[in-house]
């Protein structure tokens, strides 16, 4: 059986007395991408910053590349250097122009020196039509220019695993299709992925494996085509109806 | 008779007249004065009252315990005596207090005069009346047995010295025009911190009028002891009292003072209250 | 169909508005001056016309007293200067270190939390003057060869310890204003919490909090002239000196025109800096 890149076993957890995730178990395999889908609340976005230890797991166990980061005492640092993070709301560095934000982790947390990491910084940001930013500052970008250099920030590093939290919800329509590109793109290039989203339509073009989470727990889990077509529960159909009514779908 | 003889007989009742209006006008401008010199004639703040200003705290031994009106001290006995001599009893005087910067302000003070060791100088006088002056002044140096001016003989020894005065004071003014050490002064808003610094070894020495620093060396501080006195520069230094520019107490009042002096009043309370101040050694 | 803009002509319409709103606005202007100068003769003549104006005037005004005065003050001002450059320098460190120590995580440096909290606290609570006169006179008292004797040195700590207290809760605050979301991308891309700091958080913290820091620099350069209780000549007591000799405050005057004069630089550049910083903030829609 080939080693999973991430592993997630029995995963619970509670903001308080409210039960977010509900022995939740999955897994990622290398270059495959998972799409969670499912509706605010249901645990996606606490799900993903879990595996980068954002926040502390009541019980079960995560595993990246075969290590168990859920352990006492690993070094949650060095963990989150290898797993890369974007976020609704992009949190590019204000006070610092594009390449900056860029090159910020591979100077200070992977020591590349500072012209190779320029370099490299540069390369990414001329291979997608970015390269024009470069010293500008974010509050100058469009929201979808500002979520690519998000992403870009977070893959400059090469991490094992990218994990994309409703990365487009923020944008405006027209601005979506651009940052969904740049995805397909990396998706083709191997990253391994975990993407939680409500664009069905992109879920079905890069999605390997599509869940569907209600209430803190997994409730169906299968190929794009599938699931979104045939749903099995009742939970999911509503759901996509919903979706459809709201002329997402 | 000749004419000569005429003529001198003439003149000689026109002289006598003239002598004896000007005896009579003198005597009665005398009996006038005194008249308008007395409590009921004078114009103060509070009819019937004599208010004197002075500092807080009042310090030893011009004053006593901090209580002005406890007539223990040399100026509270001068501010009595000079009130008696004016006709004002105990009773009428009322005592107020007044910081150095509204002694000087302009304009009417709270006070009909102030008693403070204010020291007359000409250029102060165009801003305040003072009265003739109570008390001859003569400044001194005191420090303690372990400092390195404790042996100063002469004003060359204290050229490195680091000196203090309070401030507003010609304590000051005889550091920077009478000694002129290479350092520049400290200077203190009040005694007590003055003398904190001196204890603490933060200042050399403290300047301070002859009567205050013998206070100082005997009661405040531990080992303290007197270096010595400097003659004043230009003539003789003495402290007045402070009234209103233009005030019009200000004649009955140097009256006062001058009848104090003339009578040794002075000289006794400044005995009884200002001690044995002989003894210091002048340095120059 | 797009119309070419090059072809554009201003309506009547437009033309009768542009002149309405020409003929409002040369009517306040007129309005605002003549207010103003009837407010200002008022004054004047209210001022000029008391009674005990000529005496006031020579009293505080009078310009033979400010010429004599003029170098000794200078000279005392020249003390501020000293005491004030090296103050701000020492406040900002010390006050970044406490806000530090404040905000910091770490269960070990648990210790150092709570002795910044009751530095804060202390420090806050206790008057300048108090502290002034504990650490000039009370230190020095203690008869230990190692603590300076110098009433500058000894003031300077004095402002050092007491100001630092207020940067450094104005500093704390700018720090746990910046959004917290910040901090979280910059530990999701694996830097460690000094890093953070040193890299994210920081850096827009003082952005964040430079108008209320600059006042305080600004207030601290006028308490820079409290040292002289302990001795030391600056340029409010060398004015005091004076006035004690001539019975003249006009060199307190002089006094307060150097310090405002000192003080104006720092306070236009922190007008300046606020409205930049306010353009920058409407751009990014924080409002």
């Amino acid at each position: 059986m080939t080693e999973q890149m991430i592993d997630i076993r029995d995963l619970r957890k509670s903001y308080g007395n409210d039960l977010v995730l509900k022995e939740v178990s999955t897994t990622l395999a290398e270059h495959e991408v998972k799409v969670l889908i499912g509706a605010s609340g249901s645990g996606k976005s606490t799900l993903l910053r879990c595996i980068n230890l954002l926040e502390a797991i009541d019980d079960g166990q995560i595993f990246l590349d075969g290590v168990d980061i859920s352990e006492v005492g690993v070094d949650a640092d060095s963990v989150r250097s290898q797993i890369g993070s974007v976020f609704q709301s992009f949190n590019l560095f204000p006070h610092l122009n594009v390449l900056q934000n860029i090159t910020l982790a591979p100077r200070y947390v992977h020591s590349v020196p500072k012209a190779e990491a320029i370099d490299e910084a540069m390369r990414l940001l001329d291979r997608f039509g970015l390269k024009d930013k470069a010293d500008q500052y974010p509050d100058l970008l469009s929201g979808g220019q500002q979520q690519r250099v998000a992403i870009l920030r977070a893959v400059v590093t090469r991490p094992k695993v990218l994990l994309l939290d409703e990365v487009t919800s923020a944008l405006d329509p027209i601005l979506i299709a651009e940052v969904l590109s740049l995805i397909s793109e990396l998706k083709g290039e191997g990253m391994t992925m975990m993407i939680a989203t409500h664009e069905m339509g992109f879920a079905k073009r890069v999605a390997d494996q599509v869940l569907f989470l209600h209430k803190g727990e997994i409730f169906e889990s299968g190929r794009p085509e599938q699931i979104l077509e045939n749903p099995n529960t009742s939970e999911l159909q509503e759901f996509l109806n919903a979706l459809r009514d709201a002329g997402r779908l | 008779m000749t004419n000569r003889n005429k003529t001198r007989y003439a003149i000689a009742p026109i002289i006598a007249a003239l002598v004896a209006s000007l005896v009579i006008g003198v005597t009665s401008d005398i009996a006038n004065a005194t008249g308008a010199c007395k409590a009921g004639a004078l114009t103060t703040l509070t009819p019937g009252t004599l208010t004197i200003g002075t500092d807080d705290p009042a310090y030893t031994p011009w004053f006593d315990s901090n209580k002005p009106s406890n007539g223990k001290g040399f100026e509270s006995a001068v501010a009595y005596a000079v009130a008696k001599q004016l006709g004002y009893s105990n009773t009428k005087v009322k005592w107020v207090k007044a910081s150095f910067n509204t002694v000087i302000q302009p304009g009417k003070k709270a006070f009909d005069f102030d008693i403070n060791e204010v020291s007359i100088t000409p250029e102060r006088a165009k801003a305040v009346d003072f009265s003739t002056g109570y008390y001859d002044v003569a400044q001194a140096l005191v420090t303690t047995t372990k400092s390195k001016i404790a042996k100063a003989k002469s004003i060359v020894d204290l050229a490195n010295a680091k000196l203090g005065a309070a401030v507003g004071t010609t304590s000051y003014s005889t550091i920077t025009t009478v000694i002129k050490p290479k350092t520049k002064p400290a200077v203190f808003d009040t005694n007590d911190i003055a003398t904190q610094a001196l204890i603490n070894g933060q200042i050399d020495g403290l300047v301070l009028d002859l009567p205050t620093a013998f206070y100082v060396s005997a009661a405040a501080l531990k080992n303290g002891l007197i270096v010595g006195q400097f003659a004043p520069k230009a003539g003789s230094e003495q402290f007045g009292l402070v009234l209103t520019k233009g005030s019009g107490l200000t004649s009955c009042l140097s009256g006062a003072v001058d009848a104090l002096r003339a009578n040794g009043s002075l000289k006794t309370l400044a005995a009884t209250w200002l001690g044995n101040t002989a003894g210091a050694p002048v340095l120059k | 169909m797009i119309r070419d803009p090059s072809a554009y002509e201003p309506s009547a319409l437009r033309l009768q508005r542009e002149e309405s709103k020409r003929r409002v606005s040369y009517r306040s202007t007129l309005i605002a001056l003549v207010s103003t100068s009837i407010i200002g003769l008022t004054l004047a003549v209210v001022v000029t016309g008391a009674p005990g104006f000529a005496l006031v005037r020579q009293s505080f005004f009078n310009l033979h007293y400010a010429q004599s005065a003029f170098p000794h003050v200078l000279s005392g001002l020249l003390l501020n200067l000293r005491v004030m450059v090296m103050a701000e320098i020492f406040v900002l460190i010390l006050g970044l270190l406490i806000a530090l120590a404040r905000t910091s995580r770490s269960p070990v440096l648990y210790p150092v939390r709570l002795l910044a909290t009751m530095y804060t606290d202390i420090f806050r609570g206790l008057p300048l003057l108090l502290v002034l006169l504990l650490v000039g006179l009370g230190l020095p008292g203690l008869q230990l060869s190692w603590i300076p004797n110098s009433a500058v040195t000894l003031g300077t700590i004095s402002l050092v310890l007491t100001y630092s207290a207020y940067v450094a809760e104005v500093i704390r605050a700018g720090i746990e204003a910046v959004n917290p979301a910040q901090r979280m991308a910059g530990r999701a891309l694996g830097l460690t919490q000094a890093q953070t700091q040193r890299h994210v958080i920081l850096p827009q913290a003082l952005r964040k909090v430079t108008p209320p820091l600059l006042n305080d620099l600004v207030s601290l350069q006028k308490d820079s002239g409290l040292i002289s209780v302990l001795g030391a000549i600056d340029a409010i007591r060398a004015a005091g000196i004076e006035t004690a000799q001539s019975f003249n405050f006009t060199p307190y005057l002089v006094a307060g025109a150097l310090f405002v004069a000192l003080t104006i630089p720092l306070t236009r550049f922190t007008d300046w800096l606020t409205r930049k910083q306010d353009r920058a903030r409407v751009q990014q829609g924080e409002w």
